[in-house]
């Protein structure tokens, strides 16, 4: 096997701006003096003319992403998942939720992947905030391939969009000839008939992992990836229920109000079984090296294993 | 000014905040105070200055219009009833279940630019219409009208700092510097004076007028109209509950609707108003 390539979302984001913004002319970038962090400095070094720096000030950000998008531009307002979905949540509501305009949020620095930086800027939160709001679609993507494909599929799509994208370099998992990307439909990784494993984001590759090894102690688990938490693809998430008879979901972001629960939120009107959920606990997180916070918060390959051993005797 | 077109705009100003005594009586709710405060200026913009079209209200060429003190949407409203955009009539259901007439402007209403009443957002939305027009090579001009209290919000000044660093010449907010808010004087509450010097700092051309004369209103606007390379702050002398008598000046008329014999009172000075405009 070949070395795996390992890539931040948050540099596909970047490079998939640059590389879009030739075809779609009312692309334009804002970030709020984190292009380096947030690699939106990749369009501004090609295109400067359509980037705008607000500096550190995201309330206004969304505001002003709300006006340009009110007067026909296609926005992606950049910045840490902390401070998009956490300090400017309300502007997020009231200017670009509530009138429902094209406003593209590309919040990176998601989860507790932040690493050194420490619970201040790892935002656990964001996916439970964006659900709240009515109209609001959330992608958040596993790889590299999907990332960018992720940037395009919000490009064409009409209305909000909050996508998030991560500090960590991650495994490349998705073949970027043969990948496509659909909007609301979740990805079969893997066939299992034992247990559904629900992933999000990086933990999708734990979750694929984790398949493996339980495959070889003779569980049959069925790997799902859902990029768009939002509108969640509710179909699919029922009939692995229904054909499975228990869930484990895996992400990185608190239990409370994330694809957890969203999972559970699906499950429990159509097909209640047992959804036991892998996340960030009521706590927050604190500063060290990122694959050790990982470990250490449980959102690993291994975790993975032994919660659907756990959550298999459920049935 | 000419004569004529000040007369003119006074009785339309007289209409509107008859709109606006109409709207909040039947609504028994709603903001007459801010409302009456703007409604001049409000008429000078639709009536006089702004290129816009109530029969196509989604010109990408027009100017636009945010109310960030979105609260008084009456008058917002009642403006865009006279221009109209829609019947004078729906003014009566403002506020009520299956509306169309929200309590805070919407931007699926015809005629509103943007969604407002959060305050501090309406002026960065202005920032990114007014950012959006110039580099697109458009010539339109963007207008919000504020509260003076409003500016009391932290992002009123990220957007100030924004408007100022990215040159929007074609952006023009009016502070409604009534003297007012909810909770008493602004100067008592937590106050935002001195508000000239504040805007004039964060390099905005900062022009004063009197709300309620269009020769002063006027002269603001054309002297705005001149600015090109920077935004401009009309800080507009204005007295809460305009053309009420007992509603001027009244803290207490900031959120509260009159109540029938009020609403007779208050459309009987009105009417006798634009009586006396119409001899």
């Amino acid at each position: 096997m070949a070395d795996v390539i390992k890539k931040a979302t948050r540099e596909s984001y970047g490079e998939a701006l640059r590389d879009l913004a030739e075809e779609y002319k009312d692309l334009v970038v804002l970030d709020a003096d984190l292009a380096a962090a947030t690699k939106t400095g990749i369009f501004k070094k090609a295109y400067p003319d359509r980037f705008f720096d607000c500096g550190i000030a995201e309330a206004n950000m969304m505001g002003v992403a709300a006006g340009l998008a009110a007067a026909g531009k296609i926005p992606f307002a950049s910045t840490f998942a902390m401070f998009a979905a956490g300090r400017a949540y309300e502007i997020v509501r009231n200017s670009i939720g509530y009138p429902h305009l094209n406003v593209k949020i590309g919040a990176t620095h998601a989860g507790i992947s932040v690493g050194e930086d420490g619970a201040t800027h790892q935002c656990n939160e964001d996916i439970a905030l964006m659900r709240t709001i009515p109209g609001m679609t959330i992608i958040n993507p596993c790889d590299d391939v999907e990332a960018r494909a992720a940037v395009k599929a919000a490009l064409d799509f009409e209305g909000p969009v909050y996508m998030r994208f991560g500090r960590l370099a991650v495994p490349v998992i998705n073949d970027a000839a043969t990948y496509k990307f659909e909007l609301g439909k979740g990805v079969v990784m893997k066939d299992g008939k034992d247990v559904t494993i629900v992933a999000t984001g990086l933990m999708v590759n734990e979750a694929v992992e984790a398949a493996k090894t339980l495959e070889a102690e003779g569980i049959s688990a069925r790997v799902v990836n859902i990029h768009t938490i939002k509108p969640l693809d509710k179909e699919l998430i029922c009939k692995c229920a229904k054909e499975t008879g228990v869930i484990v979901t895996a992400e990185e972001h608190s239990v409370i109000g994330g694809l957890g629960s969203a999972v559970a939120d699906a499950v429990t009107e159509c097909c209640p079984v047992p959804v036991v959920k892998i996340g960030v606990n009521d706590e927050f997180g604190h500063s060290g090296p990122a694959v050790e916070l990982l470990k250490e918060f449980g959102l690993s390959a291994e975790n993975i294993v032994k919660t659907v051993k756990e959550a298999v005797k459920l049935k | 000014m000419d004569a004529k077109l000040k007369k003119d705009l006074q009785k339309i100003a007289c209409k509107v905040r008859m709109g606006v005594i109409e709207g909040t009586y039947n609504a028994k709710s709603g903001h007459p105070g801010g409302s009456l405060s703007i409604s001049d200026t409000l008429t000078y913009l639709y009536f006089n200055k702004m290129n816009v079209d109530a029969k196509d209200p989604e010109n990408a060429d027009r100017d636009r219009f945010v109310l960030s003190k979105g609260h008084t949407a009456p008058a917002l409203y009642s403006v865009l009833a006279q221009k109209g955009y829609f019947s004078v009539d729906e003014l009566k259901s403002l506020r009520h279940i299956g509306a169309l007439l929200q309590g805070h402007p919407c931007i699926h209403i015809p005629g509103v630019d943007m969604s407002s009443g959060s305050l501090g957002q309406g002026i960065s939305a202005a920032c990114g219409m007014a950012l959006a027009g110039k580099i697109s090579g458009k010539s339109y001009n963007v207008y919000t009208i504020l509260g003076d209290g409003e500016i009391e919000e932290g992002q009123v000044w990220e957007a100030a700092m924004f408007a100022a660093h990215y040159g929007l010449g074609n952006l023009v907010a009016v502070v409604d510097n009534n003297g007012l808010q909810i909770d008493g004087p602004i100067t008592e509450v937590c106050s935002p004076e001195p508000i000239t010097d504040k805007f004039a700092a964060f390099g905005w051309h900062v022009i004063t007028m009197d709300a309620h004369d269009f020769d002063s209103i006027d002269a603001a606007f054309e002297e705005a109209s001149k600015v090109t390379d920077k935004p401009v702050a009309i800080i507009q002398k204005s007295v809460k509950g305009k053309g009420v008598s007992f509603m001027e000046n009244q803290v207490g008329w900031h959120g509260t609707a009159p109540n029938k014999e009020q609403y007779d009172q208050a459309m009987a000075e009105l009417n006798a108003q634009l009586k006396e405009l119409e001899d």
